[in-house]
């Protein structure tokens, strides 16, 4: 039986759910503009593949962060392009592009596979990194955690306290009235897809390169693009609520490998799927936190009500929908 | 969320005549001909003979050509069900799941029948188990978009990890082989409970027959009947069908129903025809694929059948990349789904530049 030391869990949280943090949050930015980008899982597996392989190719790391950044932002521009531009569905789109791209990513890597290779180890910031218990589990990272963490706040503050982000959030509700204002939705929607896309490959490569780290068929990351788009949802399109939910994600996965020790009876599948089958539960629950008589019943019960709170969230009005006229 | 595909999308091409399709074919195959030589020679691999591969892999001979058949039968059933959920616009992602349900379900009747003489009566039972398993596989994920309020996308897809999950457990865990379980499956079945083929092909006449028949029946279904006509009302203007009397979400369920039957077909041969086992890729991917299979046929119930064959032909020549080149197999998704988005993307091109034209 394993024992459980705080530190080492909560530092093992904050660092495994950085790739799907900025992926979350990626996808958040590019859902406030309206643009819905699928094709997040397939974009995830071929980032980490182009991160892994130019990091190992080049020797810079760094070198394979940039790479793998261009990588999604040039998939989120085809989904955006192909949607904007052509009228194509987003969804249709970013489905062909989610199983295409993994398959690209396949193919391309295989000579790669089971290789060795770079890996951002941790940089303990000076002095932070001293403070205890709050020093190893923040600041005892490597850097794309630390990218990770900014990002929340980032993202938070130019999404609601920038003009740029008020004409995105206006142009994710009402493109019509933004174009109405002056406003250019289509560029609008397509700048921050792609910087959106740009944020999913870096998470691709912080699978790759940092927390899952090397290239194989399979990876390791498959199925976290989907969690991604799952949990933009839970976050009620909110960039901190939806980083609440990576961390809470990210809990339950180190959890599981407790659990995993502590019952060795439980086949090894129910741990691998439980993340599936949770997911569909909290959109369960989402969705009934928005129903009217639920509603009614939590104006009585300050418990539910907050519960209630905690879960709601509405979806930009306009998402994956473009303006109407010229 | 939104973006499912709603009847004017699905239907773009009704303004442009079928000879003007032609060039369009042309202009996608050039594009995709063009990033797959890209993908090829940033690969390091010879492209022209890598196509040669797959088409010699896929066309070759007679024994390649029924190894092709045998993928197109259950890409086929699967793209047939898909037809019905395409049609009242709700994206069944679930089928992969659903195909692996059908082949569970197939595999417990099976075993049953492991010590019994009458192999007949099991196959049959068995293939019917499929169609069961596969379609309450697709209820729940209807259930779940009707009743929970989860987009279909999103519970398909959680059902899809959920059923890989469950076959890996049945094949780690109860149905392990004796000795010692393995990534190889489950014990093969005895060969009474195999599909009987045709004389030295490797094809089952009766699964070969089913696709056939199931692909007459998804055309009468949707063209001649008025659950194919409430299908496509719904699909068209889901608040106008209902406030003409039919009720969406009864026939929701019930076009899951056909998908998930249609899936869990596909499933059931995959056990009783193909592997004579339950092995962990039972589904192969036939599920995702044929939604692809489906958006290139632009929603045709008889070009569906033909861009299975397509894609089921790229499908066999694309194993023989591994054998012959050192290349992973995975080119022929790359093929697939390029296609897939080049075909949308010029058709919608030219949609517009004829619209222009005309304005």
């Amino acid at each position: 039986m394993q024992g459980l030391d705080l530190t080492i869990l909560l530092a093992g949280v904050v660092a495994g759910a950085a790739p799907i943090l900025l992926a979350t949050l990626g996808e958040t930015v590019t859902e406030k503009a309206g643009i819905i980008n699928l094709s997040l899982d397939g974009t995830i597996i071929l980032s980490a593949m182009a991160g892994f392989v130019t990091a190992v190719v080049t020797g810079s790391i760094v070198a394979g962060f940039l790479a793998a950044a261009v990588v999604g932002g040039a998939v989120a521009a085809v989904v955006a392009v192909l949607g904007i531009h052509l009228g194509l569905s987003q969804v249709a789109v970013g489905f062909v592009l989610t199983l295409m791209t993994r398959d690209l990513a396949y193919f391309l890597g295989s000579p790669y596979a089971r290789m060795e290779g770079p890996l951002a180890g941790p940089v303990p910031l000076p002095f932070l990194s001293d403070i205890p218990f709050v020093g190893p589990v923040l600041f005892s990272h490597s850097l794309p955690v630390y990218f990770s963490m900014v990002m929340i706040g980032l993202c938070w503050w130019y999404l609601y306290r920038t003009p740029a982000g008020l004409k995105l959030r206006c142009v994710g509700e009402n493109p019509d009235g933004a174009y109405a204002r002056g406003v250019d939705p289509d560029r609008v929607q397509l700048i921050h897809a792609v910087a959106g896309g740009m944020m999913v490959g870096i998470a691709g490569a912080a699978f790759s390169l940092c927390v899952k780290p090397g290239w194989g068929q399979p990876q390791g990351c498959e199925g976290s693009g989907w969690i991604a788009l799952a949990l933009v949802i839970f976050g009620g399109w909110h960039p901190v609520k939806a980083a609440a939910g990576a961390y809470l994600f990210a809990f339950l996965q180190v959890m599981s490998i407790y659990l995993q020790s502590w019952y060795p009876g439980v086949p090894a599948q129910v741990f691998q799927v439980a993340p599936f089958p949770l997911m569909i539960f909290i959109l369960v629950l989402i969705s009934l936190a928005q129903r009217e008589s639920v509603l009614r019943l939590a104006a009585d019960h300050p418990a539910l009500k907050s519960v209630v709170r905690a879960l709601s969230g509405s979806a930009p009005a306009a998402l994956g929908r473009q303006k109407k006229g010229e | 969320m939104a973006g499912t595909p709603k009847a004017k999308e699905r239907t773009p091409g009704a303004a442009l005549s079928r000879a003007a399709v032609l060039p369009e074919i042309a202009l996608s195959l050039v594009v995709v001909f063009g990033f797959t030589t890209l993908v090829l020679i940033l690969a390091g691999a010879p492209p022209l003979a890598s196509y040669g591969q797959i088409i010699k892999g896929s066309l070759g001979s007679w024994s390649k050509i029924t190894h092709v058949i045998k993928v197109w039968i259950p890409l086929t059933l699967a793209a047939s069900g898909l037809l019905y959920t395409f049609r009242i616009g709700l994206w069944n992602i679930g089928v992969e799941g659903q195909v692996m349900m059908g082949a569970i379900l197939a595999t417990a009747v099976l075993r049953m029948g492991a010590g019994a003489g009458n192999g007949q009566l099991y196959l049959s039972a068995a293939l019917l188990a499929g169609m069961a398993g596969g379609a309450v596989w697709a209820i729940l994920a209807g259930y779940l978009k009707t009743r929970g309020g989860v987009h279909e996308i999103f519970a398909g897809l959680g059902l899809n990890f959920v059923a890989q999950g469950l076959v890996l457990w049945l094949i780690f865990g109860p149905w392990k082989q004796p000795g010692i379980a393995s990534m190889s499956g489950t014990e093969t079945l005895a060969e009474s409970l195999w599909m009987p083929y045709l004389q030295g092909l490797r094809i089952s006449p009766a699964a070969l027959g089913m696709t056939l028949t199931a692909i007459v029946l998804t055309a009468y279904m949707l063209g001649s009947t008025r659950f194919g006509l409430y299908l496509k009302a719904i699909g068209s203007n889901e608040r106008a069908a209902f406030l003409f009397g039919l009720r969406p979400q009864a026939v929701m369920i019930l076009a899951m129903v056909c998908a998930g039957g249609f899936a869990g077909l596909a499933g059931g041969f995959q056990v009783t025809g193909v592997y004579h086992r339950l092995i962990p890729a039972i589904s192969s991917g036939y599920g995702y694929l044929a939604l692809l299979v489906v958006m290139l046929a632009n929603f045709n119930v008889w070009v569906t059948p033909l861009v299975a064959f397509f894609f089921a032909c790229l499908n066999v020549g694309g194993i023989q990349l591994p054998m012959v080149l050192q290349l992973d197999s995975s080119l022929s998704g790359v093929i697939q789904g390029t296609l897939v988005i080049a075909t949308l993307a010029v058709h919608a091109l030219r949609t517009r530049m004829k619209k222009r034209g005309t304005a």
